[in-house]
């Protein structure tokens, strides 16, 4: 027999009755084939607003990723669904970034906040589900090279504006802080500028957005530049433990300060052998 | 021999002047009883000292002015801002002075291991009852000094005027406030008007380098002349009676070990500061009322008191238009009087509930007083959950909690933990009294298991030491206080019997659970009866 | 070798021939529930004896005269490094140079030499102290050595000889009958204190009215802190917090001390999200401004969580909810933050429309009567 022998064989079974017992089934699938297909011919894709200069293959890698990964919480349209993700419409390339690119999203658990983690998606992919989600609704862009250029920047300029706007969340020296309910402010040592400019942009979870309206980019590359010269300097006073500040400080003055000099005072009232 | 002889010359010149053979000839020989746990006030004597010395050092350089200059100094990512001239100087003194920041650190690591010492000294004062008769005096001067630290570490660690002790000195001037009738003009008065102002600095600085160093002085100087004049106290081991102090000889034993623990503190707090950073204030940035940082604490030693703030229920009670912030008010004089009061009379509770007008120079062994030692852990473990309560951020960070969670928990255990500790420590030191007991009756556990003649089995028991079986029974157990009769012999009611109920209350709270020490005669007894 | 010795602190001379041997079995007499320490009729006493002092142990180096110079290079060694110790700061000081470095190189030189100093300093002084002790403990003489205690109270002719002398002063100074001079000196002495307190009179100004002003006002613009931009209501984005004070407050008499109470948070709610009336009508948009000032005891307010629309202040954790007027929802603050009234000027800039309506920071005594 030929390859289409059998498929022939049921036609021509199927012409000799009134209705095949596999009838059924076809008409199934070619009714779930016709509205997945109406679906897709009729369901919005976002290709409108396409950012200048993405491809259009770069748009769908990243709607695919998106529908793969991310529309179980964020919804098919990214429109959010209530309590699990919220709306991407109009969060932009940047919010994507960085969200992606600190390895928050995909989340894991929803706890009392999303915590960073190992990056999930290779710098490609998260191009791709950034241009993507900044198709959907204009949104923040992604900095550019220059907008984190801050080796011009006003450094101590931009300590000032850190400890007025940020160190009361991320601590004096961005080794983060509680915020209520298990919250948090995270640590920014190892934060790259380019991830500090967008969350300071788009204001991830309980942080807030600082918009270029009330804080320029100026500005923005000022704090950036103080806290990587800050993080990258030496401690010229020795272990830094963490930089939390006087806690730290007391545990360590009684236990390695107080407990020298005790365990030197038991030595001294020892006999000797 | 030319040394003995050019020393003999001074000797000469000493005596003819002050009649100083008469202060050698008694003293040199002076002695003194020898324990670890004795160089413990040592280490804060000595760290006194090292903070002296190593203040004078940075009072050459300290500018205490908060008059506003800019920052062109050597720390770059300070340029160009304005400062006070007080954290200018600080900087300077970081960065500029060759040994400043060594002396530096050296300074606030000392401040620190100093209070954290006489608080463990005080509480081996405590637990041994080293302030009994005659030494209640020494006792309510380490009070003094204790509570005198506090604040001579807060003028110490504010004068930097750095963003971290303003913040400290915003709620200092918070609390002030709080205060009634007499909150806003003590404020006023305190920061020269409305804060920060620029008074602040230079007057804390006076405290800090003058005022109470001067007091410290004189008391350190008066707790030291007592100990010397009554004698230091000793442990109740073999030899040592409330009749004699035995010990070694001031010169030239004490001289040695004394003079190089001052050496050995010294160094160590050294070697600290050489290898662990503290107080980096060039990273706080310098004061400004509009920011804090998260995280912010004072230093540990006032870690209660914030921990106090924290906890504290937001009450507030409003009367004709007055405002009495009990949220604060709790906090600022409340609890610290809860806890400070008690530990600043005790010797004079102890002594009204026990009735004991005696000298005391053999210490307790804490198990033996249990009430007292359980009272002690009462009120460390309220300081300490107060303490814990102050860094709740941190633990909220640190062990991925919700800060919520954690200050509404303190907020309960404070009431739940101390009794429990109270209670547990009790019943351990009563068991560790029938531990000694049965060691005294029966003799030590050996291991070794012998089968008897009839079949029997025991556990061999070797019979302690006389040297021991003494040790673990000399120590007095008191009886609760009986109130007598309650008319004399006249049927004249007695005065004060409402005084006289109350001490046999609280001296059956003290001593009715007790454990009596064996006699000799019940040891014979059980050894005769051939009892294992 | 057990020695005895005088101790003549408590005065006058001790006679210690008739102290036996080695126990000391005259225990003070205690207090309540006491018991005899010696009962004189049975063999045993009512209570075990203290067996005095143990027999000395002696050590190597009391023994044999190699362990004793032994013990002598190990405190020589200590000694010697001190010295080094000493040197190493010496050379250390001198040879690092921080002068006239700058950045991290700085920071680096910085830190070698507060290392090198401090081993060499802490070295120094922990070895001389190491040496001292380890002299005391292996080679000075540990023989314990008794001393007598006398009590503490004085005898009774001492006593008597004071009470005299005091009777005696007393009756010369005829206090006792010299009512009129006792009086008279009472008189002086206790007012006299005041003095001492007077002149600290000008340690402060009065409070005042001080407390419950600050420098906005009608029509202040308000300014980013620390940039001094004033702020278009359009520029403020939902879900952001701007930290503002007043514009000009650099130029006023005391600007640190302004700038402590004009602190200000301006944020930005989604209009229907602000149901109280008060609220509403002081703000612009959904724009509120509240004082930074904790109502607890003065931290600046500053952590704004976007999600929950929480100002969390980071000192003891006080929480404000601003869709509630700033009402606490955690926290030790007894009371809400105060409002800002908001309007926007000709240009289009945010501005106060007048001062806040209530004393901002913490509590105190006076303040609802201001």
């Amino acid at each position: 027999m030929t390859r289409l022998s059998k498929p022939l064989a049921v036609l021509r079974g199927l012409s000799r009755r009134r209705r095949h017992r596999l009838a059924p089934v076809v008409l199934l699938l070619l009714a779930l084939g016709a509205t997945g297909g109406a679906y897709a011919a009729f369901a919005p894709t976002g290709k409108a607003a396409a950012a200048a200069g993405v491809s259009t293959q770069t748009l769908e890698q990243g709607r695919d990723l998106y529908l793969k990964n991310c529309a179980t919480c964020h919804g098919l349209n990214a429109e959010g669904s209530g309590t699990d993700g919220p709306s991407l419409i109009g969060v932009g390339a940047a919010s994507v970034d960085f969200q992606v690119g600190t390895g928050r999203m995909p989340a894991k658990e929803l706890g009392a906040q999303i915590q960073a983690k190992r990056q999930f998606f290779n710098d490609e992919q998260i191009s791709a589900l950034a241009a993507y989600v900044a198709s959907l609704g204009p949104g923040p862009a992604i900095p550019s090279d220059k907008d984190l250029d801050y080796s011009n920047s006003n450094i101590a300029q931009g300590g000032e504006i850190y400890r007025t706007n940020c160190a009361m969340c991320h601590n004096f020296a961005g080794s983060g802080g509680a915020l209520t309910r298990g919250k948090y402010a995270p640590s920014l040592k190892k934060t790259t500028p380019r991830h500090m400019y967008e969350a300071m942009l788009t204001g991830p979870q309980s942080m807030p957005v600082f918009g270029d309206g009330t804080m320029t980019p100026d500005e923005k590359r000022e704090i950036i530049g103080f806290l990587k010269t800050t993080s990258a300097e030496p401690s010229p006073g020795g272990f830094a433990l963490g930089k939390i500040g006087p806690v730290s400080e007391g545990a360590v003055g009684w236990l390695v300060g107080l407990g020298a000099l005790v365990a030197c005072a038991v030595w001294l009232g020892a006999k000797a052998r | 021999m030319a040394l003995e002889q050019a020393a003999g010359k001074v000797a000469n010149e000493l005596d003819e002047r002050f009649g100083s053979a008469n202060f050698v000839k008694r003293n040199a020989r002076k002695v003194f009883p020898d324990h670890w746990s004795f160089m413990l006030g040592e280490i804060a004597l000595y760290s006194f000292i090292i903070l002296l010395l190593t203040g004078v050092f940075l009072t050459l350089w300290f500018t205490p002015s908060q008059n506003e200059v800019v920052y062109n100094g050597s720390y770059v990512p300070l340029h160009g801002l304005k400062m006070s001239e007080a954290y200018a100087s600080t900087l300077r003194i970081s960065f500029d002075v060759r040994g400043g920041l060594i002396i530096r650190q050296i300074h606030h690591w000392a401040a620190l291991i100093f209070v954290a010492s006489m608080i463990v000294h005080m509480c081996r004062v405590f637990f041994t009852g080293a302030f009994r008769k005659p030494r209640e005096t020494n006792w309510i001067i380490g009070f003094i000094m204790i509570t005198l630290s506090f604040i001579e570490g807060l003028a110490g660690y504010s004068l930097p005027d750095d963003l971290l002790s303003g913040a400290g000195l915003r709620i200092t001037e918070g609390v002030l406030l709080s205060l009634p009738v007499v909150g806003t003009y003590l404020t006023f008065f305190l920061f020269g008007g409305q804060f920060p102002g620029t008074d602040i600095i230079p007057r804390l600085y006076t405290a800090h380098v003058l005022l109470i160093p001067g007091v410290f002085l004189a008391l350190i100087t008066v707790h030291l002349i007592l100990v010397w004049y009554q004698k230091h106290t000793q442990y109740p081991l073999p030899g040592r009676t409330e009749k004699n102090a035995v010990g070694y000889p001031f010169f030239p034993v004490y001289t040695a070990k004394a003079g190089g623990f001052f050496f050995i503190t010294f160094g160590v707090t050294t070697l600290l500061s050489a290898f662990v950073a503290i107080n980096q204030v060039w990273l706080f940035g310098p004061y400004n009322p509009g920011q804090i940082s998260a995280g912010s604490q004072p230093d540990w030693y006032m870690g209660f008191l914030e921990g106090s703030l924290r906890m504290f229920p937001n009450w507030e009670t409003h009367l004709l238009g007055f405002t009495i912030p009990w949220n604060v008010i709790g906090p600022a004089l409340i609890i610290p009087g809860l806890l400070f009061t008690p530990m600043a009379i005790y010797p004079f509770l102890e002594r009204w509930v026990t009735g004991d007008n005696e000298e005391h120079h053999v210490l307790d062994r804490p198990r033996n007083v249990p009430t007292r030692t359980g009272l002690g852990v009462l009120a460390l473990t309220t300081w300490l959950i107060l303490l814990a309560g102050g860094a709740n951020d941190i633990l909220a960070v640190t062990f991925h909690l919700s800060i919520n969670t954690i200050t509404n928990s303190f907020r309960v255990l404070i009431f739940v933990i101390p009794p429990l500790a109270y209670v547990v420590t009790k019943r351990i030191c009563l068991g560790l009294q029938r531990r000694d007991r049965e060691l005294v009756l029966h003799g030590r556990e050996t291991g070794r298991i012998v089968r008897l003649p009839n079949g029997e089995m025991i556990e061999v028991h070797e019979p302690i030491s006389e040297v021991r079986k003494w040790e673990l029974t000399q120590h007095l157990v008191r009886e609760p206080y009986q109130v007598g009769p309650v008319t004399d012999a006249n049927g004249v009611p007695r005065r004060k019997l409402m005084f006289a109920k109350a001490r046999a209350r609280v001296s059956r709270f003290y001593f009715e659970d007790r454990v009596v020490p064996p006699t000799p005669a019940e040891v014979r007894e059980l050894e005769s009866s051939d009892h294992h | 070798m057990t020695e005895r010795i005088h101790d003549g602190t408590a005065g006058g001379t001790d006679d210690v021939q008739g102290l036996p041997e080695t126990t000391d079995t005259t225990d003070a007499p205690h207090g309540d529930g006491d018991l005899a320490t010696r009962d004189g009729h049975g063999e045993l006493p009512a209570r075990f004896e203290n067996p005095g002092l143990p027999a000395h142990v002696y050590r190597r180096s009391d023994i044999d005269p190699k362990a004793a110079i032994r013990r002598e290079r190990e405190v020589a060694t200590f000694f010697g490094l001190s010295t080094l110790g000493t040197v190493l700061f010496i050379v250390a000081y001198f040879a690092i140079k921080p002068a006239g470095k700058s950045g991290n190189d700085l920071l680096r030189t910085v830190g070698l030499e507060t290392k090198l100093l401090g081993l060499g300093l802490g070295i120094a002084l922990f070895c001389i102290g190491a040496g001292a002790i380890h002299w005391a403990k292996t080679l000075m003489p540990d023989d314990e050595i008794i001393s007598v205690r006398k009590p503490m109270r004085s005898s009774d002719e001492d006593r008597a000889d004071a009470i005299a002398a005091l009777k005696d002063g007393a009756a010369g100074a005829g206090l006792g009958r010299r009512k009129l001079i006792r009086n008279s000196l009472l008189g002086a002495l206790a007012p006299l204190g005041l003095l001492a307190i007077i002149p600290l009179r000008d340690l402060g100004p009065l409070p005042g009215a001080s407390l419950a002003y600050t420098a906005w006002g009608p029509g202040k613009r308000l300014v980013t802190d620390p940039t001094g931009r004033p702020i278009k209501a359009a520029d403020v984005p939902i879900g952001g917090v701007i930290h503002v004070q007043p514009e000009g407050v650099d130029e006023m008499a005391h600007p640190l001390n302004e700038r402590a109470k004009a602190t200000t948070l301006v944020i930005r709610l989604e209009p229907d999200e602000i149901t109280d009336p008060k609220q509403k009508k002081w703000a612009v948009d959904g724009i509120v401004a509240y004082s930074k000032v904790c109502t607890h005891v003065g931290c600046p307010v500053g952590l704004y969580e976007q999600q929950t629309h929480h100002l969390l202040c980071p000192c003891h954790q006080s929480t404000f909810d601003v869709t509630k007027d700033c009402a606490v929802i955690f926290g030790p603050a007894a009371r809400p933050l105060p409002q800002l009234p908001l309007a926007v000027d000709s240009a289009g800039y945010l501005v106060s429309s007048e001062d806040y309506q209530e004393p901002v920071g913490p509590s105190f005594w006076e303040r609802g009567r201001r």
